[in-house]
């Protein structure tokens, strides 16, 4: 099930169309990658959903029902340029974004205490944000974002601003967040940085989607058949059911790239290098969705 | 609805939380009393200890010399240069010296003293003797002071409307100054609270919190949170002042025994009558009784003004003015980064409010049913200040419903124009804005 369809979305500024004829859908309890470079219209297709902005065309549907204003709070949204009121009180703050999201002042007091004690920061509560550092309000502000218990969390670039130890930490904290339930929407340019968490994903380029579905299918889709062996012994390939596309040797060590052909599968290759050199290695060659990204959009351009 | 009251709540707590807030509460109703109390105290003070000796070898002036509010007067015998010696080695503010003189010729009286005297004391000692002097003239010419009196005429006109609404005493400075105190505080009020609100959306957006607020809330909300929110924080640092600054004169004023708020000239007046005064009761009585006409005059005045209609539209167009101007300061904060670019926007809102504020002055005050007036009290950017100057002197109902249904309107059109520009601008970072940008967002579809 799904919980969040876009349908034909359209978004034109004065000048240039941000958004064009924009169609996926996310599943729930998944976490999805929103992937695209910069000025592709992910922050477009955000402000959309989370209704900062309206779709010129287009509509959306939040758990089958077409998007409400009272959706917003069973939504999170931590956008790529964070920020907080500088001069207020953690604690303060938490419990004022809270409130905003509608839960009540006790609930949100409760909630509050449990995510300082479980990231051990309750004597931040009384600190201004001005006195905290760049990572530790990037942390107040994950929780700010995910305090009301949204069942769509969206995260705008999450992982820029912090450094390697909080960026584990919230990591953890969103696979956490998906096992109870919730979905979770990652957009950024960096695909690398997403791509081992995301079970689905959606490319988007120059307003348009050009791929989405779960990443295993995706990479199934675009794998080439192409191994790497690493070994010892003279390689030489007679067969056509194997194609060599690079090799290189080193001290009688060689790795080869090799392509299967004719319908010939991993195992007929195998065994045909057994007969004839040691294998110490064979490795599936995955194209990462960067060379997927780069692939389909050199397709679509050329 | 419960969220804008959040949003309010916060505007409201922030800002009435910071210490420049509580110190600007607390220090103005201070300096105000200090400001009413000092000049009277330091009169009264300087004026207890005056002592004048007096070496009179006319003799004109023996035993006419009384003791009266602070001037005391000591005799001296003898020659000028002993006197001057008695007088060095005492504290005395003066020397009176009154040579051989006759009525006729009274020239050559001198005043020595150790300081600069005061030009209050010097006044005072010249009516004094004057009036000695004209005495002994209207004896010396077969009049007594008591015949004089009764010649003596004293006038005072009473002025009065003769309206539509029959006979009303009126007092052209108390009615104009009710009107422009109001004026002014509504001036101020706009000018301080508006800038806040500009300052409260600039801040959201160099913060970047905006964004996070806005996928919790409307920005219609926000900027309307804003602004009630800034509203409730001005009128309560208005009320406490008001509270504050009467409990600080009155705690002052009992503290120093001090009459709340004498004027330095009435004082000066009062001392000059009451030199005057003396020769005959009657005449004291007489001068009283004028005093006490003015007072009286000056309280029915006040009691013949429309008080509950001028505080009404008081609040109403301080109302009315700061939400008008309240939603542009919000959408200039909206369309500017920061604060140095808020210039070219500022202009155009603060040209009306002064020209309203300068014209109150020069052309409204003096001619307050002109055609000047009239439109300047129905244009809703000017009326909150101009018809607030008018008020007190009376307006024709049909007028003051107009003005008013005008500003109700022209405050839903600039916070619709306001909304239109907030909801794009403060999105919007990074963009030198100008006005036919800032026309565009009017029309945008977001």
């Amino acid at each position: 099930m799904s919980i969040l369809t876009i349908n034909g979305v359209s978004k034109r500024y004065s000048s240039h169309l941000a958004l064009d004829n924009v169609s996926f859908s996310i599943p729930q309890g998944c976490i999805f990658g929103l992937l695209g470079p910069n000025g592709a219209g992910k922050t477009s297709l955000i402000r959309i959903i989370t209704q900062i902005t309206g779709a010129d065309e287009g509509e959306i549907y939040f758990r089958g029902e077409r998007l409400r204003p009272d959706h917003i709070k069973d939504m999170g949204y931590l956008p790529e340029e964070r920020g907080l009121y500088k001069k207020m009180k953690v604690g303060e703050q938490l419990l004022y974004l809270a409130q905003l999201k509608g839960l009540s002042k006790t609930e949100a007091t409760e909630r509050i205490k449990g995510w300082v004690d479980r990231l051990e920061i309750r004597e931040w509560l009384g600190k201004q944000i001005e006195d905290l550092s760049k990572g530790m309000q990037q942390k107040i502000q994950f929780i700010a974002t995910v305090l009301h218990e949204p069942s769509l969390i969206i995260l705008d670039e999450p992982f820029s601003g912090f450094d390697p130890i909080n960026a584990n930490l919230i990591k953890d904290e969103i696979l956490r967040l998906r096992d109870n339930g919730a979905t979770i929407i990652f957009s950024t340019h960096r695909m690398e940085s997403v791509e081992e968490l995301c079970d689905n994903i959606a490319l988007i380029n120059r307003s348009q989607k050009v791929l989405d579905g779960p990443v295993r299918e995706i990479k199934d889709a675009y794998k080439t058949d192409t191994f790497q062996v690493i070994g010892n012994g003279q390689l030489l390939i007679t067969s056509p059911d194997y194609k060599v596309l690079e090799q290189h040797e080193n001290h009688g060590v060689f790795r080869a790239n090799i392509k299967l052909e004719n319908n010939s599968t991993p195992n007929d290759l195998l065994r045909y290098l057994i007969e004839r050199v040691e294998v110490h290695s064979f490795i599936e060659l995955v194209p990462s969705i960067n060379d997927i990204f780069i692939r389909k959009v050199t397709e679509t351009h050329a | 609805m419960h969220k804008i009251w959040l949003i309010i709540q916060r505007e409201y707590l922030t800002r009435v939380r910071k210490k420049s807030f509580i110190i600007m509460t607390l220090l103005t109703p201070l300096l105000l009393a200090a400001f009413m109390i000092l000049p009277g105290l330091l009169i009264t003070m300087s004026g207890d200890e005056e002592t004048v000796m007096v070496l009179d070898e006319s003799g004109l002036f023996t035993g006419k010399l009384e003791n009266k509010e602070g001037m005391k007067f000591v005799p001296l015998a003898g020659s000028l240069e002993q006197a001057k010696e008695v007088y060095q080695e005492t504290d005395n503010t003066a020397l009176l010296y009154i040579p051989k003189i006759s009525i006729d010729d009274p020239q050559g009286i001198t005043l020595y003293g150790k300081k600069n005297t005061s030009l209050q004391t010097q006044v005072r000692l010249e009516n004094i003797l004057e009036k000695e002097i004209e005495n002994q003239r209207f004896i010396a010419s077969g009049l007594d002071r008591e015949t004089l009196d009764k010649i003596e005429a004293n006038i005072k006109l009473s002025t009065i409307n003769l309206s539509d609404e029959g006979e009303k005493d009126n007092n052209a400075i108390i009615t104009s100054a009710a009107g422009v105190v109001a004026a002014v505080i509504i001036y101020f009020f706009i000018f301080l609270y508006g800038v806040q609100i500009m300052r409260g959306v600039i801040e959201e957006k160099t913060s970047r919190i905006v964004e996070v607020i806005i996928s919790s809330v409307k920005p219609f909300q926000l900027m309307m949170g804003k602004i009630i929110g800034i509203a409730a924080v001005g009128l309560t640092q208005f009320l406490l002042w008001i509270v504050l600054s009467f409990v600080a004169v009155t705690a002052v004023s009992a503290a120093f025994g001090v009459d709340a708020a004498p004027s330095p000239m009435e004082h000066y007046e009062a001392g000059k009558i009451a030199a005057e005064g003396g020769s005959t009761d009657a005449e004291a009585a007489a001068e009283k009784n004028e005093l006490a006409n003015t007072i009286q005059d000056v309280k029915q005045s006040f009691e013949n003004l429309p008080l509950l209609l001028i505080l009404g539209c008081f609040l109403f167009y301080f109302l009315g003015g700061y939400l008008l101007y309240g939603s542009l300061f919000g959408a200039i904060g909206a369309a500017v980064d920061n604060e140095t670019d808020t210039q070219q926007f500022m202009m155009p809102i603060t040209i009306p409010l002064v020209i309203s504020f300068i014209m109150s002055y020069s052309v409204v005050l003096k001619n307050p049913d002109g055609a000047v007036a009239f439109w300047m009290s129905i244009i809703p950017f000017t009326s909150p200040i101009v018809m607030m100057v008018r008020v007190p002197f009376g307006v024709p109902a049909w007028e003051l419903a107009l003005s008013m249904g005008l500003l109700v309107l022209g405050f839903i059109f600039t916070t619709w124009i306001a909304a239109r520009i907030y909801r794009v601008g403060i999105l919007m970072y990074g963009k030198k804005i100008n006005y036919k940008e800032l026309s565009k967002w009017l029309f945008y579809r977001v």
